[in-house]
């Protein structure tokens, strides 16, 4: 709790000190692929669901956020929390037909993998999604229409991102997080202690898709744009799986450390190779291997070991 | 509107397009069945694969159907390396590292192809690609048929190695009880490496099949990893003979439902047949067996 006050607090004092709007919106990239990592994790990390389609729930929130508003004319707020319900039933859908048939691990990766490529063909096919060529949001600067200057998105952002923390705090240190520690280490054994696993698991997929859905409406109140390859691309999905696990999925700041370590990665490896197109993702690849090889429990788990090591010594050598 | 005999034209192209896919499909299957991974990579090798014959034919001038043998060799070392030197070192055992590090690999392969090839589709030009044979009811190009034929004929003879052979003997003990394996006298982790050379052997005759009836880009491994999942889980994980009825019956679905639908919607039949059976029958059509 202190932690994620004095960052928040830190955080919030960034756009008096910096004036470039590229640093600004690197700094808004960031807080944006930890709040969706952060949304992968809470079903990944804490519950230990592996979903490779998170995109699905990201994608139908972004949509539904921009239907509303450019064709139903909703305000912008409202569509907000459409996105959420949207994100939400979609999610819920996903987890009822893989967790009521006990399909789990590999089998649960591929049913949300397959789900969001269903959703990005149908989506560049069918008319009210506007096809393959994307539905644009017009620009209407204004609170109540969610749209900012850069520093007020990055102030947008940062309260999500904020807002999102404190949710996943108050999972690990409630009973609901116990249940979702139980499940991911032992399904058999959490069931056999009373936890329904079916229950927990629907919650914590309704969950992390709602936060994933909210993710999705910010982009489109962001970039004004999205395609079928944005919203349900398999690049969203492996983005958001792929900062919790460098991080260290199911820690509360493995997700900030790996969205900070990817999106630096990306733009290092941009003005290195000049953007050639594909180079970040190569270095995605290569690091995952490699974190999966040499640090299992992510960034975060690796650091975290020699480090209990180093303070434990001193007492190993006095008792 | 519905003639007949376009709807038999996409029954007939449907089939000889399920056949290659089952070929992409039974090196997955094999893989599942003996190493009981998910390999993501699987459609990325292929594509590795297709850029190899498409440079072999434009730079060499070699015909594509002549690259197959070579293909397959060097398709086998790469999957043997794959296994032997990254999934089986960084995996540890845990299926959950394995998907990712097979993820981590596809998302290099993909991007990788896009550095050193560009995103733009290529596709083969060649006199005899035009060719038809008249089968009395339909005209089929004489690729698809050549595809055909060679992915049954590829198809018999992993049969006959896997159910004849010592070695496939060797395999079926693996995928069975690794520890008994291990106990009478099997080098398990190289019957591993073996059998994922072998799956990827499948990817190397698979891309001079498709080539001439398809193009090539850096995205298109993930076309045929989709297609190739649903069609192992159909088939049920781990059974070759499941994998060829499964091929068959996704490269139908897709042809005549595309038919129906319009091509595009055709392909979101696979996905929706494909959720349906992991769902209500996760263990496929058939029953689990290498």
């Amino acid at each position: 709790m202190v932690r994620i006050t004095t960052l928040a607090l830190l955080l919030a004092a960034v756009p008096l000190f910096v004036q470039s709007n590229h640093l600004l919106g690197l700094f808004i990239g960031v807080l944006f692929s930890a709040y969706l990592a952060q949304s992968w994790n809470i079903l990944g990390g804490l519950c230990g669901q592996f979903s490779f389609g998170h995109a699905a729930f990201f994608g139908v929130g972004l949509y539904s956020s921009l239907i509303l508003q450019v064709d139903f004319g909703w305000p912008a707020p409202l569509a907000l929390v459409s996105a959420a319900v949207a994100g939400a039933v979609a999610g819920l859908f996903v987890g009822f037909v893989s967790f009521r048939y006990g399909l789990r691990g590999s089998y649960f990766a591929l049913v949300t993998l397959a789900f969001a490529e269903i959703l990005r063909m149908t989506a560049s096919v069918v008319s009210f999604t506007g096809a393959g060529s994307g539905k644009y949001l017009p620009t209407r600067l204004g609170i109540e229409h969610l749209q900012f200057s850069k520093s007020g998105y990055f102030y947008f952002i940062l309260v999500l991102f904020v807002l999102v923390h404190l949710l996943v705090l108050a999972i690990q240190n409630s009973r609901l997080g116990a249940r979702f520690a139980a499940i991911r280490e032992d399904e058999e054994a959490a069931s056999a202690l009373g936890v329904d696993v079916f229950r927990y698991k629907m919650i914590a997929i309704l969950i992390s898709s709602a936060v994933a859905g909210v993710g999705g409406c910010f982009y489109g109140q962001y970039y004004f744009y999205t395609d079928p390859h944005i919203a349900f691309g398999a690049a969203v999905s492996i983005e958001m799986l792929l900062a919790p696990i460098i991080g260290g999925a199911g820690t509360l700041f493995g997700p900030i450390v790996g969205a900070v370590v990817l999106r630096v990665a990306a733009e290092l490896g941009q003005s290195l190779t000049g953007g050639v197109p594909g180079f970040n993702l190569i270095l995605y690849g290569i690091m995952v291997i490699l974190i999966v090889r040499y640090m299992p429990d992510g960034l975060i788990g690796g650091l975290r070991r020699p480090w209990a090591l180093m303070r434990r010594r001193p007492t190993a050598a006095t008792g | 509107m519905l003639s007949l005999e376009i709807l038999l034209h996409s029954v007939v192209t449907g089939l000889m397009n399920g056949a290659v896919y089952a070929l992409v499909a039974m090196g997955l299957t094999l893989i599942f069945g003996v190493l009981h991974i998910i390999n993501f990579a699987h459609g990325s090798l292929l594509m590795v694969a297709m850029y190899g014959v498409f440079f072999a034919v434009t730079l060499l001038g070699i015909d594509p159907y002549v690259t197959i043998p070579f293909m397959m060799v060097l398709m086998y070392f790469a999957g043997y390396g794959l296994q032997r030197y990254v999934i089986g070192n960084a995996g540890q055992g845990r299926d959950t590292n394995i998907l990712l590090i097979t993820l981590g690999a596809a998302v290099v392969m993909d991007n990788l192809a896009l550095y050193l090839w560009t995103g733009d589709t290529r596709q083969l030009q060649l006199d005899y690609m035009m060719a038809v044979v008249d089968l009395g009811f339909a005209l089929i190009p004489v690729t698809r048929i050549i595809a055909f034929v060679a992915a049954c004929a590829l198809f018999v003879a992993m049969w006959l190695v896997i159910e004849r052979t010592d070695f496939g003997r060797a395999m079926r003990a693996v995928a069975k009880e690794p520890f008994g394996a291990r106990v009478v006298g099997i080098d398990v982790d190289r019957v591993y490496a073996q059998t994922m050379g072998i799956g990827t052997a499948c990817l190397g005759a698979a891309a001079a099949l498709l080539l001439p009836i398809f193009y090539v880009n850096p995205q298109i491994g993930n076309v045929f990893v989709l297609l190739a999942f649903t069609i192992v889980v159909l088939g049920s994980m781990g059974n070759i003979v499941g994998a060829l009825v499964g091929g068959l019956l996704v490269g139908l679905v897709e042809s005549v439902g595309g038919f129906f639908l319009g091509d595009r919607l055709g392909q979101v039949g696979i996905f929706v047949i494909f959720i349906l059976i992991l769902t209500f029958r996760p263990q496929g059509l058939f029953s689990a067996r290498v």
